[in-house]
């Protein structure tokens, strides 16, 4: 049962992930890459990794996911078509894709994955995640706020840059 | 703590969650050499993240050690400080030169 739930996700997950890929249109690339990141998240939700699950809808599909759309309807782009470059580019991609996807399946080939027999699998709910982030982790918990201050910052300066220069 | 979740432990083996996220990195992989809307490679750059994110999450449930989820944790803290800051630039390059299409990013170098 739960192989096939598996499988169907997979599959799911990279149909949705070629399909933001190839649509033409920008903002049915945005929907296409919400459902990837909700399908994302119920692969979290299989692990038992259920706050990674509830941060991943709430800061991607949530907050990344409204940047994109503001940004792709401030610009007005959803009437812009690509200029069609032939299908060469295409298959430099693919060839050059598909062989580090081989790399990866030969490395799988000579590595041997110990399975970890009494591993604790609850170590993902918010509860015992929250006491390592608090306990072990609490330096860059505290120094990842002060990434998103410079952050704010920086999106400020850059907003702001263009009037400096005018002047 | 007796969930339905951790038979998939014994089900699915971890070598299928690294090929998913192999997968999933492949196909941001060609978006981002293929496509020429600098929103939609930056999208691209997103489903790689995810992918990594994966693999990270995957690997430290299967082994049980938090680790791993922290990292994705943080991951996701740098991806949203990242998204803000690369949609600013395309939003100022935009007002400058009225294009998003990829080459003319080249602008931005000194």
């Amino acid at each position: 049962m739960i192989d096939k739930i598996f499988y169907a996700l997979s599959i799911a997950t990279i149909l949705c992930a070629c399909m933001v890929v190839i649509s033409k249109h920008p903002i049915r690339s945005i929907l296409f890459l919400v459902a990837t990141f909700f399908l994302i998240s119920a692969h979290y939700v299989l692990l038992n990794a259920q706050f990674l699950a509830l941060v991943n809808i709430v800061v991607y599909a949530g907050a990344i996911m409204v940047l994109f759309l503001f940004v792709v309807m401030f610009l007005n782009l959803n009437k812009e078509v690509e200029p069609y470059k032939g299908f060469l580019p295409w298959l430099a991609a693919l060839v050059g894709g598909g062989s580090f996807f081989l790399i990866v399946i030969s490395a799988l080939q000579k590595s041997n994955l110990l399975q970890n027999e009494n591993a604790n699998h609850s170590i993902g709910l918010v509860e015992n995640l929250g006491n390592v982030l608090y306990k072990e982790y609490l330096l860059p918990m505290e120094i990842s706020s002060v990434l998103f201050l410079i952050a704010m910052a920086g999106v400020v300066l850059l907003s702001r840059k263009e009037k400096i220069v005018n002047e | 703590m007796e969930s339905t979740a951790p038979e998939i432990f014994s089900a699915i083996p971890l070598t299928h969650y690294i090929l998913l996220s192999a997968a999933l990195f492949v196909v941001g992989l060609i978006g981002v050499m293929t496509r020429k809307s600098i929103i939609i490679v930056f999208m691209c750059i997103e489903i790689m993240l995810n992918a990594a994110n994966l693999m990270l999450t995957s690997t430290s449930a299967y082994y049980g050690n938090p680790g791993g989820q922290i990292m994705v944790f943080f991951t996701m803290a740098v991806a949203a400080a990242e998204v803000a800051v690369g949609l600013a630039i395309i939003v100022m390059v935009y007002k400058n030169l009225k294009s998003t299409n990829i080459d003319v990013f080249n602008k931005l170098k000194g």
